[in-house]
């Protein structure tokens, strides 16, 4: 039965404090949070250590649920949230900028380093700028909208829209750029 | 879509590999552990500890919530969801990464590697905030910046149902505790807004001069946070003076020139503001005396926090840029024991400054009295004839070993007053600020109190108004203005409450009061009501309602009190207030505009229905050129104020 509860009824459970509510609707989405926590960073390393701590968080938060958005919109701007936190973490822990890289300043040192290793996305994603990357990571989620990405970022969209252009664009130039010899 | 896109699609679902089977079942098993404490703990009463008034007011509230259902509570925690969203950009906007960037790589804390029991689950749940159980697989330096996931956890969240003024913070601790909570303990000063008075009942009003800009920092920590400030750490002329306006400097010799402007009332129709802009003179900074600083470092653990000693050295190293050669700088810190780890060094020796500020590291519990006593038994040292002597205490507020109580705080520091040496407080970080005790502080020593947040703000505290923070150019400045009952029939401060005077203290020499800088602006502004006005909100008395006999025009007469620096006696100024009185600059609209907004933000009771959206247009138009861009992100908190306001 419960498998075939809408997340929205079993988020809502769950706030309300039904326990095996909250377990499986957990378990239902822990592989596709993961996903994107990797998108987002870009390291398997730092993805298990934020799905971690939005885990970790996700009982307190889900009591500000309210239902009138669709579950995954919500976890996933918990996930972005969250992910923009990290960075800002890890911009005040060490200037060791990993993954996709950690901020702006560090991205072109990073962009060094990816093409350096010859590794087409590490530098198209470290090439991107956070915002642009952070649309890009969401709407390359299988069952992720532009409606839906604009909901969880809180943007039109159409900015969601003008950003993957953006996105094509420097994808474009940068495949131009790697066809020189 | 392109195939640049599809692509990366691909690339991108071969690169993402699957997520690991045993960290899958320990996240899973930690997300229940949470969420069976906090169902566990919901219903229990909260621990009474101490804790301010608006946040035991809204244990009330949590109580309340808790006893309807679980989908009341779930209507009642709507507001919150919405709020998140919308304060992720202006964050962005004020707290630039790049700021973050310049901070000094800190120790790495290890998180220690047990996870946390039940009985500290329940502890962590009783938060109620999304302050989160982190068990530690991999020890990877997360912990070092709690405070600002649980801020920024905050801002998803909104007002929890729990204290929105109360972030916790989970500070790693190097004993045998897993994870300690600690309670928010921040404490501000203020007082009741300042009521309305009638003029033929109380025609006088005494006050002191405020330099402080604390109180704005606070509020823009808040807002972008996505809170609204508690409306205890409003202070009104905190706000107004937070921004430079460029008021007529004074000519000759005197320290400070007065100038006062007569408006309409934005807010209301039927009144007008007094303005009264002071702008402190300016002596070249080539003439200025050699300064020697003592800064005093609060080393305790809770600074650890990256918006804390970080944020600290950083800035203070940005300060160093500006010393000449012949000024002396020593360090004391206050952790544990006071010790100085820097002994008075010419500002030429930049590397050895430079040195003890980077070994500087937090860790032990606070004892700010012995480091204060240390401080100024440095500056004693220091001190020399013609020079000015400053300690510069850097503290999150943690004052909880020691004298703990302000009052006998304030004692100590004025009795050291009067040795010459100033006191200046700089707060850092949120969480248990202890805005009370640093205005204490900072009062009795004849010092500023700013706060800081961001390393901008660093520099305009430090960097920029050096000179005024650092060199006073009158002291004990008093204002007392006399309105006259045949043309004004009501009045009110707006803000000042915490520096209110009676008539009296006004030509005691004996009564200290606030301080000007060199280059300061202060701001003072009266919201009048001339008789006859439909504004009147005062009836006449009835019996003993003493005639009006005077037949002058004037609004009230201003006097102001100040001592030169190292003078015991003070000197006046007077000068009658007129109708109409002065040009209405942008500075002035500005000044109205935050006053406005501070009365907003308190709670807004003369304000009839003038709105935030009647502040950010005021402000707007007043914006002037702004070099700094102080005004422009005061509109930016203005309209993120106006947005929480409504949820």
């Amino acid at each position: 039965m419960r498998m075939t509860s809408s997340d929205e009824d079993l988020a809502l459970a769950a706030a309300g404090g039904d326990r095996a509510a909250f377990a499986a609707l957990l378990d239902r989405h822990y592989d596709r949070l993961f996903g994107l926590c990797f998108r987002l960073l870009g390291t398997r390393d730092q993805a298990e250590d934020l799905t971690q701590d939005i885990c970790a968080a996700l009982p307190a938060k889900l009591r500000g649920f309210r239902g009138d958005a669709r579950f995954t919109t919500w976890l996933y701007r918990v996930a972005v949230n969250a992910a923009h936190d990290w960075r800002r973490r890890a911009g005040t822990r060490a200037k060791a900028a990993e993954g996709w890289g950690d901020w702006e300043i560090a991205r072109q040192a990073e962009a060094e380093d990816a093409r350096a290793a010859q590794d087409w996305l590490t530098l198209a994603m470290t090439a991107l700028p956070v915002d642009l990357r952070e649309t890009l990571a969401l709407i390359l989620d299988d069952e992720m909208t532009q409606a839906q990405a604009a909901a969880v970022l809180d943007i039109s969209e159409g900015t969601v829209a003008w950003r993957m252009s953006e996105v094509r664009k420097r994808l474009k130039a940068m495949h131009a750029e790697e066809a020189r010899p | 879509m392109s195939d640049e896109i599809e692509r990366l699609r691909a690339e991108m679902a071969r690169a993402t590999p699957a997520p690991d089977p045993a960290r899958r079942a320990e996240n899973l098993r930690v997300a229940q552990e949470n969420f069976d404490a906090l169902q566990g703990t919901r219903r229990e009463a909260r621990p009474t500890e101490r804790r301010p008034l608006m946040a035991r007011l809204l244990d009330g509230v949590t109580t309340m919530i808790d006893r309807i259902s679980p989908r009341g509570a779930m209507a009642a925690t709507t507001a919150m969801v919405a709020v998140g969203a919308l304060v992720v950009l202006p964050t962005d906007l004020l707290l630039p990464e790049e700021e973050v960037i310049l901070f000094e790589p800190e120790p790495i804390v290890q998180e220690p590697a047990i996870a946390p029991r039940p009985a500290e689950l329940q502890t962590l749940a009783e938060t109620d905030s999304a302050t989160a159980v982190r068990p530690s697989i991999t020890a990877t330096p997360q912990s070092l910046s709690r405070t600002q996931s649980a801020l920024s956890d905050a801002a998803t969240e909104g007002f929890a149902a729990g204290a929105p003024l109360a972030q916790r913070r989970t500070v790693p601790v190097p004993d045998d505790q897993v994870i300690q909570i600690v309670p928010d303990t921040e404490a501000f000063a203020n007082a009741e807004t300042n009521p309305l008075k009638s003029v033929i009942e109380e025609p006088v009003s005494t006050f002191s001069i405020d330099v402080d800009t604390a109180s704005y920092s606070v509020v823009r920590s808040s807002l972008t946070r996505g809170q609204m400030p508690p409306a205890e750490a409003v202070r009104i002329e905190e706000m107004v003076n937070y921004f430079p306006y460029a008021y007529p400097a004074p000519e000759g010799d005197a320290p400070f020139q007065p100038t006062v402007t007569v408006l309409p009332t934005p807010w209301n129709a039927d009144t007008n503001l007094v303005h009264i802009g002071i702008q402190g003179a300016l002596p070249a900074t080539d003439e200025r005396p050699p300064l020697n600083l003592v800064f005093l470092i609060d080393t305790s653990g809770s600074m650890q926090d990256a918006t804390k000693l970080p944020l600290l050295k950083q800035s203070f190293r940005m300060m160093l840029g500006e010393l000449r050669p012949e000024d002396q700088v020593a360090i004391v810190t206050y952790a544990g024991s006071a010790g100085r780890v820097l002994d008075p060094t010419p500002a030429s020796d930049r590397a050895t400054i430079e040195a003890a500020l980077g070994r500087l590291e937090a860790g032990g519990s606070t004892a700010g009295q012995a480091g204060l006593q240390q401080a100024y038994a440095t500056a004693d040292e220091m001190a020399e004839e013609g020079e000015v002597t400053r300690v510069i205490l850097a503290t999150d507020g943690d004052f909880n070993v020691g004298l703990s109580d302000p009052e006998a705080l304030k004692d100590f520091i004025a009795n050291q007053r009067d040795s010459g040496t100033y006191l200046s407080v700089l707060g850092f970080g949120r969480g248990n600020l202890d805005d009370a005790t640093m205005q204490a502080l900072a009062q009795n020593g004849n010092g500023q109190a700013a706060y800081i947040d961001t390393l901008s703000e660093a520099r305009k505290v430090l960097v920029d108004q050096l000179t005024g923070a650092l060199f006073p150019i009158a002291n004990d400045v008093k204002i007392q203005i006399e309105f006259n009952p045949a043309t004004i029939a009501e009045y009110r401060l707006i803000g000042y409450e915490t520096r209110a005077l009676r008539r009296e203290d006004f030509n005691n020499d004996a009564v200290d009061a606030g301080e000007i800088g060199a280059g300061h602006q202060v701001t003072a502004i009266y919201e009048v009501t001339p008789v006859g006005s439909p504004a009147v909100r005062i009836d006449d008395l009835r019996y003993g309602t003493s005639e009006v006999t005077a037949t002058s025009d004037e609004i009230g007469f201003l006097r102001m009190r100040y001592k030169t620096p190292g003078a015991a006696e003070s000197q006046l100024i007077e000068t009658p207030v007129m109708p109409g009185q002065g040009t209405v600059s942008d500075d002035i609209r500005f000044s109205a505009a935050i006053a406005g907004f501070g009365q907003l933000l308190r709670d807004g009771t003369y304000l009839g229905d003038w709105g935030y959206a009647d502040a950010i247009a005021l402000a707007n138009g007043a914006r002037g050129e702004d070099p700094f861009g102080y005004r422009t992100e005061a509109v930016t908190l203005m309209r993120l104020a106006e947005s929480l306001d409504r949820n």
